[in-house]
C-alpha cells in the first residue's frame, strides 16, 4: 500500500522547473495553429466562392484539392512536404530551400494551411449553398449585382452560419498540430516527449501536455460560445415553448 | 515506379495493417459509441456525467497525446500493479494494443454523439406504439430502433470512420509498422522519401474512397423507402 502512494504522484516540482518550456510549447502551438487557420481561412473564402457558384474551370480543380487533402491523413502530407520535397535537387538548389523548405517551421505551416483550408473551403462552400434562396431573389429584384449579393447578402449571413461548424475545424487544427512535433519541432507534445526522454519518465511531460490542451480547448469552446450568442442572436429561438423535432419523416 | 514495385511488399504489408488497425479500433469505438449513447440517454445522473465527462475529456486531448501517454504510461502502470498485486509477471504493451485501444476510445466519444443524436431522432411515438403493441424491449430494439438508427447515424458514421481511418497514421510514431511507417523506411532506405510518401498519399485515398462507395451502397440499403427533400 505504501509502495502505492509513493507511485501515484507526479514530479510536480520537476513540471514546475520545466515550466517555461512548457509556456514556449504553448506559444509555438498556438502561434501555428492560428496562423494555419489564418492563412487557410483567407485560402478557403475566394475558393469556397469558386465552389459555390459552380466556376467551369476552378470548380472541379478546387474540388480535386480538397478531396485530396481531406482524404489523406495530415502526417502523411507533413512528412510529404517536409522529408519528400528534398527528393529533388532543382528545390534544393533554388530560392526556396534555404529559408523555406528546409525548415521544419515552414513544412508545418505550409501542411497545416493547406489541409485547414481544404476542410474550411468545404464547409464555407455548404454555408453558402444553404443560403435561403428568399434572400439571393430579394438581392436579385432590388438590383445587387453578383458581386455585391455575395458580399453585402451571401457571406455575411454565410460566415455566421458557419461558426458552430468552424469552431470544430479549429480544435480538429489544434489537434492536429500535434504533428509538429514528429518533425522536431517544440510545440506542447514536444516539450512533453523531451521531458519524458531526458528523464525518463513515463507520465509527467505527456499528463502536463494533456492538461495544456485541454485548457486550450476549452478557452476555444468558450470563445466561440460567446461568438455565437452575439453573432447568430436572430437565429435564437425567443419562445420558450419546445421545438418539434425536425427528422425526415419515412414514408410508409 | 520501379522502386515502388521493388518495395511492394512492404506497402502492402502496411496497408494491411492499417486497415486491420483501423477496423480494430472501430470495432472499440463502435461499443464505447453505444455504451456512451446509452449512457447519455440513461435516467440515471451518474451515467450522464460521467458520459459527459469522458466526451469532454477526448475532445479537449490530441490523440497522439493520448496514445502514447496509453503506449508509454500504460506499459509503466502495468508493470506496477503486476509487481505489486503479483498477479502478473512484466508485460509489454504492444504498439497495435495501445494504437487499437486509444483510437478506440477516443472516436467513442464521437460516435456516442452519433449515435445518441440517431436514437433521438426515431419519432417518439414509434416506441410508444412498439409497447402498447406488447413488444418486448428486445424487439423494440431489433425492428424500431435498430434499422432507423443505422440510417440516422450513418451520415455521422461516414464522417467519424473517415477521420479514425486516418487517424491511425498516427500510431506510426510510436513505431507500429503501419503503412506510413513502411513507406517512411522505405523511402528513407532508397533515398526517394518523396516518392514512397507519394504512394503512402495515394493508397490512403485509395481507402477512403472505397469506404465512402461502400459506405453510400449501406445508405441507399437503408434508405429504401425515403423520400430526400431536395
Amino acid at each position: 500500500m505504501e509502495n502505492l502512494l509513493s507511485y501515484i504522484p507526479l514530479d510536480i516540482s520537476l513540471i514546475a522547473e520545466n515550466f517555461d518550456r512548457f509556456l514556449y510549447g504553448v506559444w509555438v502551438t498556438l502561434n501555428l495553429t492560428f496562423l494555419a487557420l489564418l492563412l487557410g481561412g483567407l485560402l478557403a473564402i475566394p475558393m469556397a466562392i469558386a465552389r459555390a457558384s459552380g466556376h467551369r474551370i476552378f470548380n472541379p480543380l478546387i474540388q480535386v484539392f480538397t478531396y485530396v487533402f481531406r482524404g489523406t491523413p495530415l502526417l502523411v502530407q507533413t512528412y510529404l512536404i517536409y522529408y519528400g520535397v528534398g527528393q529533388f535537387d532543382v528545390i534544393r538548389n533554388s530560392w526556396l530551400w534555404d529559408p523555406i523548405l528546409s525548415s521544419a517551421w515552414w513544412c508545418a505551416l505550409i501542411a497545416f494551411t493547406l489541409n485547414t483550408a481544404a476542410y474550411t473551403t468545404e464547409l464555407l462552400r455548404g454555408a453558402i449553398a444553404d443560403t435561403p434562396t428568399g434572400e439571393v431573389e430579394a438581392a436579385i429584384a432590388t438590383g445587387h449585382s453578383y458581386r455585391s449579393r455575395m458580399r453585402r447578402i451571401i457571406l455575411p449571413s454565410a460566415f455566421r452560419r458557419a461558426i458552430p461548424a468552424y469552431s470544430n475545424e479549429v480544435i480538429f487544427m489544434l489537434h492536429g498540430s500535434v504533428i509538429a512535433s514528429t518533425i522536431t519541432l517544440q510545440d506542447i507534445l514536444g516539450v512533453g516527449r523531451w521531458l519524458n526522454g531526458r528523464y525518463y519518465l513515463a507520465y509527467e511531460g505527456f499528463i502536463t501536455a494533456a492538461l495544456l490542451y485541454f485548457l486550450i480547448v476549452l478557452c476555444i469552446t468558450w470563445a466561440f460560445r460567446w461568438f455565437e450568442r452575439r453573432y447568430l442572436r436572430h437565429l435564437v429561438r425567443r419562445d420558450a415553448a419546445p421545438q418539434p423535432t425536425e427528422a425526415p419523416k419515412p414514408v410508409a | 515506379m520501379d522502386l515502388i514495385l521493388e518495395y511492394k511488399s512492404q506497402l502492402i504489408d502496411g496497408t494491411l495493417m492499417t486497415v486491420q488497425l483501423a477496423l480494430t479500433s472501430l470495432l472499440i469505438a463502435l461499443i464505447f459509441g453505444l455504451l456512451g449513447a446509452w449512457a447519455k440517454l440513461s435516467s440515471s445522473r451518474f451515467a450522464r456525467r460521467l458520459a459527459g465527462l469522458y466526451t469532454t475529456i477526448v475532445r479537449g486531448v490530441p490523440d497522439l497525446v493520448l496514445i502514447m501517454l496509453v503506449f508509454f504510461g500504460g506499459q509503466v502502470t502495468l508493470n506496477n500493479i503486476g509487481s505489486m498485486t503479483g498477479l502478473w509477471g512484466y508485460v509489454e504493451v504492444s504498439q497495435f494494443a495501445a494504437g487499437a485501444c486509444t483510437i478506440g476510445v477516443i472516436f467513442g466519444a464521437y460516435f456516442t454523439e452519433t449515435f445518441r443524436g440517431a436514437i433521438m431522432a426515431i419519432p417518439r411515438g414509434q416506441i410508444e406504439a412498439g409497447i402498447s403493441c406488447g413488444m418486448s424491449k428486445s424487439l423494440i430494439f431489433r425492428h424500431i430502433i435498430w434499422p432507423q438508427m443505422v440510417r440516422y447515424a450513418l451520415p455521422g458514421f461516414t464522417n467519424n470512420w473517415l477521420v479514425q481511418l486516418k487517424a491511425t497514421a498516427l500510431v506510426s510514431i510510436i513505431g507500429l509498422q503501419d503503412l506510413v511507417y513502411n513507406a517512411f523506411t522505405a523511402g528513407r532506405s532508397t533515398g526517394q522519401l518523396f516518392t514512397f510518401m507519394a504512394a503512402a498519399f495515394v493508397i490512403y485515398l485509395m481507402l477512403t474512397a472505397i469506404s465512402d462507395l461502400l459506405l453510400r451502397a449501406v445508405d441507399r440499403h437503408y434508405s429504401r423507402g425515403v423520400v430526400r427533400a431536395r
